[in-house]
């Protein structure tokens, strides 16, 4: 393979997967924050 | 006997006779180790580790040293902890421990710009490839633009290992890498005040809305782990490592493990690797057009990131209708937590009353995560075109 495809396919592929694992990431966090919220009563009971 | 008191004393003078006839490059390195100490101990910079790895500079180029020689102490820890990549690992349980979280779980769209804070590495990988470097010594090179030492050093210390690149080019490259995350304050700031407007810098941004639940914050860790395991497994050690960190302290059920994760290994560790890059610095191999090529791409690789990260925030900040601040995307590097106190501070002073800290930290933890994916991910790939 020669340099210059194995630059951009590092670039595209490299970039473009960090972005989208990233991504997914994020979501997933998402979907954590939701199946784990905050309980209310450890906010009363530090109150 | 007169023969044989000649003959001590000749064995005596022999270090500075070689210094004297061979020894230039030595000498040279010398110089390099006493201004690595200079940084260290009179400025500051990344003293934990500038100062083994200038003494292990400064023991590696004294005359007849045997350190890196089979059996040389050097030697053994090189190849203890740095030939199978075991001590960047232990470092980087430590960084999972002194890491939070936190801001990112409350705000995790700011994750994005741990991503645009790669930039730099992939574009570095493409300018090393024109300048002649090979793929390897490229991908090495790219490498500092995760702006994270222990990962700058696994990536390099495999390709020395198959012999892909010469061994000095991981003290090179480590030198510049830890020597650019010192830097990034000097760095970053006009990079900041130049691709941003007056205007975009003053941006308030609101809090970050809601508290995170420790269910969250534990299964965090687990969660990027088994992604990066599915998505690039070849870089499951290094993201493995800093999470089990993190979910140690997380827990709170190993206060000891955590505790000695973050103090005891992560010091022991940092000391081998350190004095262990410092042996890979002996001068003749060391002192080559490489070597500058290595800082002066690594230069390259940071401004990058940093250029990145900002037009992403400029991005946000027009698809947002101006809500977003762009320095914060100046964070989404791995210097932990330097940037984000850097975007603070700069936000501070165009407008008093903004508080960026809480931002910048989620995009900085962002870009820990994001360095490491990276550097993941084109593992990963290398394996996939069967280059490793």
């Amino acid at each position: 393979m020669d340099n210059l495809t194995f630059g951009f396919t590092m670039l595209i592929v490299g970039m473009g997967g960090t972005l989208a694992t990233l991504f997914l990431i994020t979501l997933c966090i998402r979907a954590l924050v939701i199946f784990f919220p905050v309980r209310p009563e450890h906010t009363e009971e530090k109150k | 006997m007169i023969d044989a008191m000649l003959g001590g004393l000749g064995a005596l003078s022999e270090g500075v006779r070689v210094l004297l006839t061979t020894g230039g490059p030595n000498v040279i390195m010398l110089a390099v180790a006493g201004v690595m100490f200079w940084l260290a101990i009179a400025k500051g910079v990344e003293p934990l580790l500038l100062l083994p790895i200038a003494f292990g500079c400064l023991l590696v180029n004294l005359p007849l040293s045997e350190v890196m020689d089979a059996g040389g102490v050097l030697k053994c820890l090189y190849d203890f902890g740095i030939g199978n990549e075991l001590f960047p690992l232990l470092i980087f349980v430590g960084i999972g421990t002194m890491t939070d979280f936190t801001p990112l779980l409350a705000n995790p769209r700011l994750l994005l710009f741990g991503a645009a804070g790669q930039l730099g590495i992939f574009i570095t990988l493409m300018l090393a490839l024109a300048l002649g470097f090979s793929k390897e010594a490229a991908v090495s090179v790219a490498a500092i633009g995760a702006c994270d030492g222990p990962t700058v050093i696994y990536v390099s210390n495999m390709f020395a290992g198959m012999n892909k690149i010469p061994t000095a080019m991981v003290g090179a490259l480590a030198v510049a890498a830890y020597s650019y995350m010192a830097l990034v304050p000097v760095i970053q700031p006009p990079i900041m005040r130049l691709l941003t407007t007056r205007k975009e810098r003053e941006v308030k941004m609101t809090s970050p809305k809601g508290k995170v639940s420790k269910a969250a914050l534990i299964a965090f860790p687990i969660v990027v782990t088994v992604i990066t395991g599915i998505v690039a497994p070849k870089g499951l050690p290094l993201m493995g490592m800093i999470m089990l960190g993190n979910f140690m302290k997380v827990t709170g059920v190993v206060p000891r493990l955590a505790n000695a994760a973050e103090n005891e290994i992560a010091n022991i560790s940092t000391l081998f690797l350190g004095l262990a890059i410092g042996g890979t610095m002996a001068g003749p191999q060391f002192l080559k057009y490489e070597t500058l090529m290595v800082f002066g791409l690594g230069l390259v690789a940071i401004v990058i990131d940093t250029v990145g990260g900002i037009l992403l925030g400029k991005i946000w900040y027009l698809l947002s209708g101006g809500k977003v601040n762009p320095l914060v995307g100046a964070a989404g590097i791995s210097a932990y937590p330097m940037a984000a106190r850097l975007v603070q501070t700069e936000g501070q002073r165009w407008n008093k009353h903004n508080f960026l800290l809480m931002h910048a930290m989620a995009a900085n933890t962002g870009g820990q995560i994001g360095s490491v994916m990276a550097a993941a991910i084109m593992l990963s790939i290398l394996k996939g075109l069967g280059i490793i």
